[in-house]
């Protein structure tokens, strides 16, 4: 019995590990997957000739990250399209070469060279989610073909690389940008902090929210950690209801989010719950445990803004569906080095950079401008749940 | 102190559901000397039998409940059929790699059938706050799963102690050879054991899932490691052991959680496993059997 329980246990232990390891592996991937890198080269003196601007895509539309995938470029698709209609570039028209890079960082390296070498393009727009952006920026950079990536939001895949930018925000920024928005629109002065250890995403968000939260002459007065494993919250939820903060930030996916939110109402803690992007699908199936709560996101379908309404209605006529916010940054990614390219008057790659540079202009998924690195400054929307609806609360500026 | 009486509440809530597994573990190895890992899978399956029953076929919550435990004592009893039975006189060890290749095939079984993407449990009742002092309040879900957990867990104890079934269970977990010899029918026995080890773990899966709202092909793993080392300390074999041991868990996690850190949690949950298999082998409540040699 004793031998039998030893090995008994051994098994414990080793299923432990595999299981968080498991649970580690098998989160879902939204911020990497919601990145997309757009790279554009542009073509040289488009004016003069009305020889084409070649645009590069590179985008997953088969596999498990096609529906991210197919958004990117039906978005990108119709920002092509509304500017041909509208006379192309300097009398130009603009090409689209599209590859399907299945996610895969390798067949998105040689895709790229292909791009370059066969198809000659000006500038790129991808690809989509952080692993392949990393392994192509370099290589954009090197041969000094502009790219963009519309969704990439790990903080690597620009600095150091000036043909490289991204029309998203990174991670910490949103962090920052909630922690902001707590305490100059709801007047927040205390806030707990649940971080998810096993995620770089929950952990750079948490981070960022707390260095801006403190530094704005806020108090954490609880920061705590858990792992996919953990389903109860109850116990650090009592702790936390003692301290009553009058906010608790909760950066991870809805799931999650909504496990946690459900204990929150059952335990009847008043603080209002915040979060980042992960939180966007929560109303599916916690809209009413949710309901009254703030969280950060690219962009909001019910902002009136024209710009924003005018993409919708574009999107919903061509492709029968409500566009998600990959679409929405992949639609700005376009119109972003289109209009470098317009500004520079040439699809030299240097000039279309320091057009780039210089962009200053409204988007749907806030106006854009960029810093050093080729990051985006931007303003930041923040949806609350109303009615089991997510509507735009706030739009809140990161600067 | 408010405080501390509400953690109290809440490791209660917990371990009455850990309670409620470890009893399937501590009652098929105390019949067949077998530790079944399936049986965190039973729970879960039990989850989804009853998440059917409530989301898809809009059931009262006391049907679903009677559902998910007759369907789930029969996967019970045929996985028994299948799987175990062919190795009862087999080295320990193959009963054991089956139950874990059991395990692994239900977790999967079920993520191909139904996704890996987690359920929304239904709401069963209308979620309500009873204040019993200032600052301690106990919600009617948690009054729902104490009170179900420990009403079976009596009616358990009186099938084992007091009826006809109970004392054939008790026979075959003393001496299998000399209760067959005695006239009574072991192979129908362990079956049975099986059977209310499942219904009890059905149970415990429903009440885990609607406490936390989701359903999903993985979520036995954990609750069902944890009501294995609630039965260990308890004493595996015995059955007030288990509930004494599942109880002594969900407070020792929800205490760790509370004035420690929710990532030590899990350490000191199975650091207890350890301490207790060193000093007290056969558990708090485990008689001190000599190994036959």
């Amino acid at each position: 019995m004793k031998k039998l329980l030893s090995l008994a246990l051994v098994l414990v232990i080793v299923l432990t590990t595999f299981l968080t390891g498991c649970a580690g592996d098998s989160k879902p991937t939204t911020p990497d997957a919601t990145e997309t890198e757009t790279e554009t080269e542009t073509g040289t003196e488009t004016e003069a000739t009305g020889e084409a601007v070649r645009l590069g895509l590179l985008a997953p539309t088969s596999g498990a990250l096609a529906p991210y995938g197919q958004a990117v470029k039906n978005s990108v698709e119709l920002a092509i399209q509304e500017i041909n209609a509208a006379g192309g570039i300097n009398g130009a028209d603009v090409e689209l070469f599209f590859y399907d890079n299945e996610g895969d960082s390798t067949k998105t390296v040689n895709l790229f060279n292909k791009l370059v070498d066969v198809d000659k393009i000006h500038a790129l727009i991808g690809p989509v989610i952080s692993t392949t952006s990393l392994a192509v920026a370099p290589i954009a950079n090197e041969l000094g073909i502009p790219m963009i990536s519309p969704t990439a939001t790990n903080k690597d895949v620009t600095p150091g690389l000036e043909y490289v930018f991204r029309a998203c925000y990174i991670d910490p920024y949103q962090g920052s940008v909630v922690a902001k928005f707590a305490m100059d629109n709801l007047e927040a002065k205390t806030a707990a902090v649940f971080t998810n250890v096993g995620s770089d995403y929950s952990d750079g968000l948490a981070k960022a929210f707390t260095e801006t939260f403190e530094a704005g002459g806020g108090t954490i007065t609880d920061a705590e950690g858990y792992t996919d494993a953990d389903n109860d919250f109850s116990a650090i939820l009592t702790k936390v209801k003692a301290n009553a903060p009058d906010v608790i930030f909760v950066p991870d996916y809805f799931n999650m989010v909504g496990v946690v939110a459900s204990q929150v109402r059952e335990l009847g803690i008043e603080s209002v719950l915040l979060g980042g992007d992960g939180w966007d699908g929560i109303q599916n199936d916690f809209a009413s445990e949710v309901e009254g709560y703030f969280f950060a996101n690219h962009y909001s379908t019910t902002d009136p803004d024209p710009i924003v309404q005018d993409f919708i209605t574009a999107y919903e006529a061509q492709f029968g569906e409500t566009p998600n916010a990959l679409g929405a940054l992949a639609y700005d990614a376009t119109k972003v080095m289109l209009a470098a390219i317009t500004a520079a008057g040439s699809t030299d790659g240097e000039k279309i950079i320091e057009a780039l540079m210089a962009t200053d202009m409204p988007a749907v998924a806030g106006h854009i401008t960029f810093d050093e690195n080729g990051d985006p400054i931007k303003d930041i929307s923040i949806i609350t749940v109303k009615d089991g609806k997510l509507e735009l609360e706030a739009k809140v500026s990161g600067n | 102190m408010a405080q501390f009486i509400q953690q109290i509440i809440n490791g209660l809530n917990v371990g009455s559901i850990y309670a409620l597994i470890a009893l399937g573990y501590t009652m098929v190895y105390g019949i067949v000397k077998l530790i079944n890992f399936a049986h965190g899978d039973i729970l879960m399956i039990g989850a989804y039998f009853g998440f059917f029953a409530l989301a898809t076929f809009n059931v009262p919550f006391g049907l679903a409940l009677v559902v998910s435990m007759i369907l789930c004592a029969l996967v019970g009893m045929t996985i028994d059929r299948l799987a175990y039975k062919p190795l009862r006189n087999a080295p320990r060890i193959s009963a054991l790699i089956t139950a874990l290749g059991m395990s692994m095939l239900l977790q999967n079984l079920f993520r191909l059938l139904f996704g890996a993407q987690p359920r929304r449990m239904p709401a069963v009742i209308e979620l309500q706050r009873i204040e019993i002092a200032p600052g301690i309040a106990i919600s009617n879900l948690a009054i729902i799963t104490i009170l179900l957990s420990v009403g079976l867990m009596l009616l358990l104890e009186f099938i084992v102690k007091k009826t006809k079934t109970g004392k054939a269970m008790r026979a075959v977990s003393e001496d299998k050879s000399a209760a067959k010899l005695m006239g009574v029918n072991v192979d129908k026995t362990i079956s049975i054991t099986f059977a209310i080890g499942s219904a009890l773990g059905a149970v415990g899966g429903l009440l885990y899932a609607i406490n936390y709202y989701q359903v999903e092909p993985y979520m036995g793993m954990m609750p069902g490691l944890k009501a294995f080392v609630a039965a260990v300390l308890g004493g595996i074999g015995v059955i007030p052991g288990a509930m004494l041991g599942g109880f002594a868990i969900g407070l020792i996690e929800t205490l760790t959680k509370g004035y420690i850190s929710t990532t030590w949690a899990d350490a000191f949950v199975f650091g207890i496993l350890i301490i207790v298999l060193i000093f007290k082998p056969a558990g708090i409540l485990g008689k001190n059997t000599r190994e036959k040699v």
